[in-house]
């Protein structure tokens, strides 16, 4: 029957009637090979091509793991320099802050010592001027006495008296003392 | 460059067209004639006899170890390009398998993938032209699919005893419905295999039928052959697209089926 | 004549099954086109849903095949 149709659509003899697929004399060939072909196949991929590729994968995903917790180790480590660096600088500037108010503190010593021995010469100097004046103060009075007293003899000597010595130094000692 | 290479093309096709013309034109189309099964060895096509059937599939085995086995020879922990398909093959069906089938078929990942990488290469090498196609035989999709349900209907009774049968037990419908559902359920468990195996091999030979009705007119056109020609470009890329959609629908409904086997309930 | 009758009766039934191929076009495509309208409007989920659409084509395509194969039949094996 269905040659029968074959040949009458096409009006050409052909070799298998109508539609291979339905040619069921090749169907024993067909479903052997492809037993053969899905057990090759079966035993191709279970046995070596998925375990290896499981494998790969698997030791990628563990290399990659181990590349991204080297990296986090390495970011760890960034953050720690950084802190280092930071606490790193701020122990300098608190050192420097420390040496500065060192200096000023020493400079300030010095200063005060200089001060203070400044001083100290300025009161020395003052005494000792105040010394000096004091002595010439009294060289002067003894000057002034002497000279009162040499007048007084002398006014006394043209008063025509005669001058005791002792009793015009007397007087005058007592003029004077006020 | 591609519109100098267009028009050389062009003028080919119409030379060729031109001085290979029929003498008397006339339709002489056998679409059919590229499924024949003819044996090598023996006049008739008997059991063990070598036929273009069984090279066609010797070259799916021997694609599949190229890809697979020899692609992945290298162990590469940076892939080069064999590899790389092997282990995006290899991860599209594990995910698939994982995701529509779940946690407890993936023990059955290697026979799905079994069925994919066999059905993926024997579409692909049905597109060399002049080549035999395997899978748009019915004997072949129906082994296919009827491997799937028996496995399918199998592992279902064995993990689940008779709580398989409630796959056709709807119990979330009305009590009324439920007897209607189930004859239903039943019939459509029952043509899955059908539907399963026709729809790859109807796909594969529908496409190659056409690939060959416009080769046909191609051929009888003479100097106006290359619209068909153009056609059978635009069909061909098409059919490129069938072989691995086919293919990936294949091994997505035997998920969901092994899924049904492993989780019946509805 | 009795032969041509019934050759004519198999060809108007596969043409007429061969329509049944068309159907099963709208069917996908209406698949299709919901699925893309709902894409767009959630695309984060759609990626997800990948995996069904094709089921789903499939199943509306599988009665398709069978019209396909019905005409088949009838050009080719009755």
């Amino acid at each position: 029957m269905a040659s029968n149709t074959q040949d009458a659509a096409h009006g050409a003899a052909e070799s298998a009637p109508g539609m291979p697929q339905l040619d069921f004399s090749t169907f024993g060939n067909q479903i052997f090979w492809l037993a053969v072909a899905l057990v090759a196949i079966y035993f191709i991929l279970s046995r070596v091509a998925l375990p290896r590729i499981a494998a790969v994968l698997a030791e990628r995903q563990g290399t990659i793991t181990n590349d991204l917790a080297a990296a986090e180790d390495l970011k760890a480590k960034a953050v720690e320099a950084e802190n280092a660096y930071n606490k790193a600088l701020a122990d300098a500037r608190a050192e420097a802050q420390r040496i500065a108010g060192e200096t000023r503190a020493e400079i300030q010593a010095d200063l005060n010592e200089a001060i203070a021995k400044a001083d100290e010469q300025i009161s020395a100097k003052a005494a000792e001027s105040e010394k000096a004046i004091a002595e010439i103060k009294a060289g002067a009075l003894e000057s002034v006495k002497e000279v009162a007293a040499d007048t007084a003899e002398a006014l006394v000597a043209a008063l025509g008296g005669k001058a005791d010595a002792k009793a015009i130094a007397a007087a005058v000692a007592e003029r004077t003392k006020g | 460059m591609g519109k100098l290479f267009f028009y050389v093309a062009l003028a080919l096709v119409l030379v060729s067209g031109v001085i290979f013309a029929p003498e008397h034109a006339g339709l002489a189309i056998h679409p059919m004639d590229q499924f024949e099964v003819s044996s090598y060895t023996s006049d008739n096509v008997s059991m063990f006899a070598i036929t273009n059937v069984t090279v066609w599939l010797a070259l799916a085995v021997a694609a599949v170890f190229a890809l697979m086995v020899m692609g992945s020879s290298r162990r590469a922990i940076v892939p080069g390009r064999a590899q790389s398909i092997a282990e995006l093959a290899y991860g599209f069906i594990y995910k698939m398998v994982e995701d529509v089938a779940g946690k407890d078929g993936v023990k059955f990942f290697p026979y799905i993938m079994t069925l994919f990488m066999f059905i993926l290469m024997a579409n692909f090498l049905g597109l060399i032209p002049g080549s035999f196609t395997t899978t748009s035989h019915i004997a072949v999709t129906a082994v296919l699919a009827a491997l799937v349900f028996f496995t399918v209907t199998i592992v279902g009774f064995v993990k689940n005893g008779a709580g398989f049968l409630g796959l056709f037990w709807v119990s979330s419908a009305p009590l009324a419905l439920r007897p209607i559902l189930a004859v239903i359920e039943l019939i459509s468990y029952f043509v899955r295999p059908v539907s399963h195996s026709i729809r790859l091999a109807g796909n594969v030979m529908a496409g190659h039928a056409v690939l060959k009705v416009f080769a046909g007119f191609a051929a009888a056109l003479g100097l106006f052959s290359f619209l068909p020609i153009f056609a059978i470009t635009a069909v061909y890329a098409l059919e490129v697209l069938v072989a691995f959609i086919q293919a990936y629908v294949f091994t997505i409904l035997t998920c969901v089926y092994l899924k049904d086997a492993l989780h019946p309930s509805h | 004549m009795e032969g041509d009758i019934a050759q004519l009766g198999q060809f108007i039934g596969a043409g007429l099954a061969a329509i049944g191929s068309g159907a099963a076009a709208i069917g996908v495509g209406h698949v299709a086109g919901n699925f893309l309208a709902g894409a767009l409007r959630n695309p984060s989920a759609a990626a997800g849903q990948t995996a069904t659409l094709f089921i789903g084509i499939a199943f509306a395509e599988a009665l398709g095949i069978f019209s396909f194969l019905v005409a088949l039949l009838l050009m080719f094996a009755v």
